[in-house]
């Protein structure tokens, strides 16, 4: 099978340079001023909160996304200076803990998973050939429930007040006799804000995928990064509603005296654990994942060719989809559960190392066989494989029992997840935003400046992070905000330090690069790096209605293989939100859906959700004061549209589209 | 005469050791310690053996000169010969690594040899409880942050905990064991050599987890007996009359309302038990070294050292502080 597949993608590809839809140009203008008029983007204040579009929410996700980076990463380098040497006085452990519990979960809930997700938000419509994303209101809702989660855990940082308890939570020191206060309050409600966004973004991809691809896509030509988001936003479905319940749980242990983490009454605190890590390991493969797709991208497009090996590769990513589910208990290693139980998630977390090994064999098949191009986003990657390669062998490691009871918790831990996950999912993200810019923005990014930063990062990052495993070796302990000078632990975390400090710089230039490209940037074509994906065959940035015609794909590589005189879809109302909806496994066209109206109710919804979270952590009354308002909200929010607007034949089944 | 010269050689020899690596994990000391060690060695070779190949293979790939024949169907059968065959040498690795784990744990949870002694360990924040039972309840032996070990024969770990969790840790001589309250678990630990090992908490465990230590003194079989017979004698009599008063200050001060001398009437047990406090090496959970001027720092004021901690500062007058430190420091 995978033979044929291969051969499939070897046949041809005879590179494009431009897209050029149709040559019926007065037909084509009267089309555009219609769509135009239908996906219009409303204007003004009220108008700033009703946009429903995927790429105005997308871009708003990864720019909020990348601030809580930058606060998240300024706390890392205070972390570093307290470390720097040993018995320092610079953050006292109160200050030390609440930063270290603040820069993990703001890394974790507020930045990794969310960008992903945003990064999805954004590519994902626009490769598929979709007009815009499969419940754009929810999408706006996410966002903004979103973004009161994270500044409301940020608000408790800079009053002093955020939570100290680690970005694991663990009870009974973030139950109610240990961790008195809001604190935990916070860190447990901050949970429920990202996973109600999470979820909600989780179901939207889906649904975009699955059911609103443009014909000719069927499942086996899906671009390898809508496969890593599709595996993605599963994975999320399932693995979030484990933490959601924790954290549920652990707020009414702490709110109304339950007592599920009480083992004097019956409780236990492992379950914590078993809950946590049932999310929390696979929560390391959502972020990864999607950088994982994007990967592919970056290396088919700077290589010209496609990446070696597409169903080794689908099939890589939905099996570690599966095993990333079978992992969680090697976080528990060290709490005395029975060996036999234990071998099983040794060698389920020795097994996940295939299909990461399959895809990192298939890149380097894929830049053995083209002919590489060495641009920023090529070097990111390139990065990010020396870097991940690293981070997944000391990961190997720590699958083994014995191994991982003496570096569990310890520094080699902290140098192990910030190989895979600076390495292995940031690295390739800021290579994608150097990658996708020219579409996000109409601008180029600066290709020499890029190049320096990325060697500034490259070097800062090994010099932090390489010297934590000998350290961990040397038995430094995890989460400690001193240590006593005789254990000879002092030069390395400086040398750590140093490094810190120049992965500040490289940031420092990322973000430079950035605004600069944004305000003055070279204009960017349609297809500055004539790449294969639907995306690049639009307008950069694309328009309100994403394609002029809604192109139908005729191969894996859309760009690549599409003929002289390329197929699109016609049948579908270009005077209202109409969109075509395609089946599962073909992308045949089976019906029309018209896709809702801006609206500044879902705002208001979750204007509502988040005070009843924030209330529900001083009150329980905020329940029932919060039902009402709600209700309101949602029946603003689900008003069905006059007649007039509705259009006629909606949710008919079409029989001649395409 | 010389026998002791011996001991004093080898502790002096494991000293130095130690200091090239105490708290190191590849510095072990004892056969669970080792065993994990040698694993240690064999994963991290062998990983770093895979890293070299796959960044010089994937350098090779992007540095090499192209040809025309990169296009050809051929070529593409031999890139899939050569990732179904590294993808077979990796499972090969990992078959390796997982049967070496499991058979390098097998060992690790219960001793293998016989003449164990068990140790309670009980967590608190932020200090260790190590109690040593007897058929009789009065030979009990409670001591704070230092354990002490016979050499050569296996100890029993039995952890819990009265509050969070925590984690037991001497890296030179065995992996982590959690301590979890409402459970009991188990571990064991062993030193060849004698010498002190220092222990650190590895679980997360609140405010002062970084200052949450212990030393593990490993000993000659008699010495270890010795000790065990001298710690379960009560609190001596004070010899002088500062110590008297500072003694009569300590039982009418809230210090009692904490802790407990065995032989006065103070028997709290919140704090660490003081009865032989003036022969313990450290205080403050292995955060100082037992001088008199520390342990006069950390009494008049202990948030000073370890901010957060759960003794109160105590507000005494510094002759009073002197006579109390005494007779602190008699408590051998």
């Amino acid at each position: 099978m995978e033979e044929k597949a291969l051969n499939e993608s070897e046949e041809r590809y005879e590179p494009v340079e431009r897209y050029e839809p149709t040559p019926d140009v007065t037909a084509d203008s009267r089309l555009r001023e219609q769509l135009e008029r239908a996906w219009y983007v409303p204007t003004g204040l009220i108008g700033w909160f009703s946009v429903v579009d995927h790429r105005t929410i997308g871009k708003r996700y990864i720019v909020t996304a990348f601030c809580f980076f930058i606060f998240a990463g300024l706390l890392a380098a205070l972390m570093r200076i307290q470390l720097a040497v040993p018995n320092n006085h610079f953050l006292g452990p109160d200050l030390y803990n609440q930063v270290f519990t603040t820069h993990g979960t703001i890394m974790m809930f507020l930045f990794a998973v969310p960008v992903m997700e945003a990064m999805g938000i954004y590519l994902v419509p626009l490769m598929v050939g979709a007009r815009n994303i499969a419940f754009p209101r929810l999408n706006v809702f996410s966002y903004f429930v979103y973004l009161f989660g994270g500044v409301m855990l940020v608000t408790t940082m800079l009053l002093n007040t955020a939570p100290d308890v680690g970005w694991f939570a663990y009870t009974p020191l973030s139950g109610p006799d240990f961790a008195p206060g809001k604190r935990a309050d916070f860190w447990a409600q901050m949970i429920t804000f990202t996973e109600v966004s999470g979820l909600a973004v989780a179901v939207e991809l889906v649904a975009t995928i699955f059911k609103t691809r443009a014909p000719g896509m069927s499942l086996n030509r899906m671009p390898l990064f809508v496969w890593s988001m599709l595996v993605t936003s599963f994975m999320v479905i399932f693995a979030m509603p484990s933490v959601v319940t924790a954290s549920a749980i652990l707020l009414l242990d702490r709110l109304v005296g339950t007592q599920f983490y009480n083992p004097a009454e019956g409780g236990d605190n492992l379950l914590w654990q078993h809950l946590f890590w049932f999310f929390g390991h696979p929560e390391v493969y959502i972020i990864f994942v999607p950088a994982l797709g994007m990967v592919s991208s970056i290396i088919a497009t700077f290589t010209q060719r496609p990446v070696f090996g597409y169903t080794a590769m689908v099939i890589s990513l939905v099996a570690t989809g599966f095993i990333g589910f079978g992992l969680w208990v090697h976080h528990m290693f060290a709490t005395g559960l029975p060996q036999l139980g234990l071998t099983y998630f040794t060698a389920a977390s020795m097994v996940i190392a295939i299909p990461s090994g399959v895809q990192i064999f298939c890149w380097i098949a894929s830049l053995w066989r083209g002919r590489p191009r060495f641009h920023t986003p090529l070097l990111f990657v390139l990065g990010f494989i020396a870097i991940f390669v690293l981070g997944g062998l000391s990961g190997v490691t720590l699958a083994s029992v014995p191994f991982d009871l003496q570096v569990h918790d310890t520094y080699y831990v902290v140098a192990h997840f910030h190989y895979v996950l600076l390495g292995g999912a940031v690295f390739p993200l800021i290579g994608g935003i150097y990658y996708w810019f020219p579409k996000m923005t109409g601008r180029m990014m600066d290709d020499a400046l890029g190049k320096v930063s990325f060697w500034v990062l490259f070097l800062g990052f090994n010099i932090t992070f390489f010297p934590m495993h000998i350290l961990g070796f040397e038995g430094m302990p995890r989460r400690v905000y001193t240590y006593p000078a005789e254990l000879g632990w002092g030069t390395l975390n400086l040398i750590a330090s140093i490094g810190a400090g120049l992965l500040v710089v490289g940031g420092v230039l990322l973000v430079y690069n950035v605004v600069r490209s944004y305000t003055s940037g070279a204009i960017a074509t349609d297809n500055p790096w004539n790449a294969d994906t639907l995306e690049w065959g639009t307008s950069s940035p694309p328009p309100v209605y994403n394609f002029l015609h809604i192109p139908v794909v005729e191969g894996r590589n859309a760009l690549w293989d599409r003929s002289e005189e390329q197929p699109v879809v016609v049948g579908i109302r270009s005077d209202c939100r109409e969109v075509l909806v395609t089946d599962v496994m073909d992308a045949e066209p089976s019906n029309k859906c018209s896709y809702p109206e801006p609206t500044v109710w879902p705002f208001l919804c979750a204007v509502v959700t988040s005070l009843f979270f924030i209330g529900s952590i001083f009150t329980p009354w905020s329940v029932p004061a919060a039902i009402l308002p709600l209700a309101v909200t949602l029946i603003g929010w689900f008003w069905p549209k006059s007649e007039s607007a509705d259009a006629p034949g909606v949710r008919k089944p079409l029989k001649d589209a395409a | 005469m010389t026998r002791l010269r011996i001991c004093l050689v080898v502790i002096a020899a494991s000293l130095v050791t130690a200091c090239g690596g105490n708290q190191a994990m590849f510095n072990p000391q004892g056969p669970p310690a080792r065993s994990i060690a040698s694993l240690g060695w064999l994963l991290l070779t062998v990983c770093a053996a895979i890293y070299v190949v796959v960044i010089a293979v994937a350098a090779w790939a992007l540095l090499r000169r192209r040809d025309d024949a990169d296009g050809l169907p051929q070529t593409t059968r031999r890139l899939t010969t050569a990732v179904i065959a590294a993808t077979g040498v990796s499972i090969a690795i990992l078959v390796v690594f997982t049967v070496s784990s499991v058979f390098a744990g097998r060992g690790l949870t219960s001793p293998t040899g016989p003449g164990a002694i068990t140790v309670d360990v009980i967590g608190h924040q932020w200090w260790w409880e190590f109690q040593y039972r007897d058929v009789t309840p009065s030979d009990f032996v409670t001591s704070p942050n230092e354990l002490h070990i016979p050499v050569g024969v296996p100890v029993h770990i039995k952890a819990m905990s009265r509050d969070v969790i925590h984690s037991f840790w001497v890296p030179n001589l065995h992996g982590k064991r959690d301590l979890i309250p409402g459970q009991v678990t188990n571990t064991w630990i062993q030193a060849d050599t004698p010498g002190t090992y220092r222990g650190q908490c590895a679980e997360y465990c609140g405010h002062q987890h970084a200052n949450m230590a212990f030393v593990v003194v490993a000993e000659p079989r008699d010495r270890f007996l010795s000790w065990i017979g001298q710690q379960r004698q009560p609190a001596a009599e004070p010899q002088s009359d500062e110590a008297r008063r500072g003694r009569d200050i300590f039982l009418q001060s809230p210090c009692m309302m904490c802790h407990t001398i065995r032989g006065t009437t103070a028997g709290a047990r919140l704090g660490p038990e003081l009865t032989h406090v003036g022969s313990r090496m450290t205080i403050a959970a292995g955060t100082l070294p037992n001088t008199r001027g520390h342990l006069g720092g950390w009494v008049a004021n202990a948030q000073t050292i370890k901010p957060g901690v759960r003794m109160p500062p105590n507000p005494l007058d510094p002759s009073d502080l002197q006579a109390v430190l005494t007779y602190l420091r008699s408590l051998r």
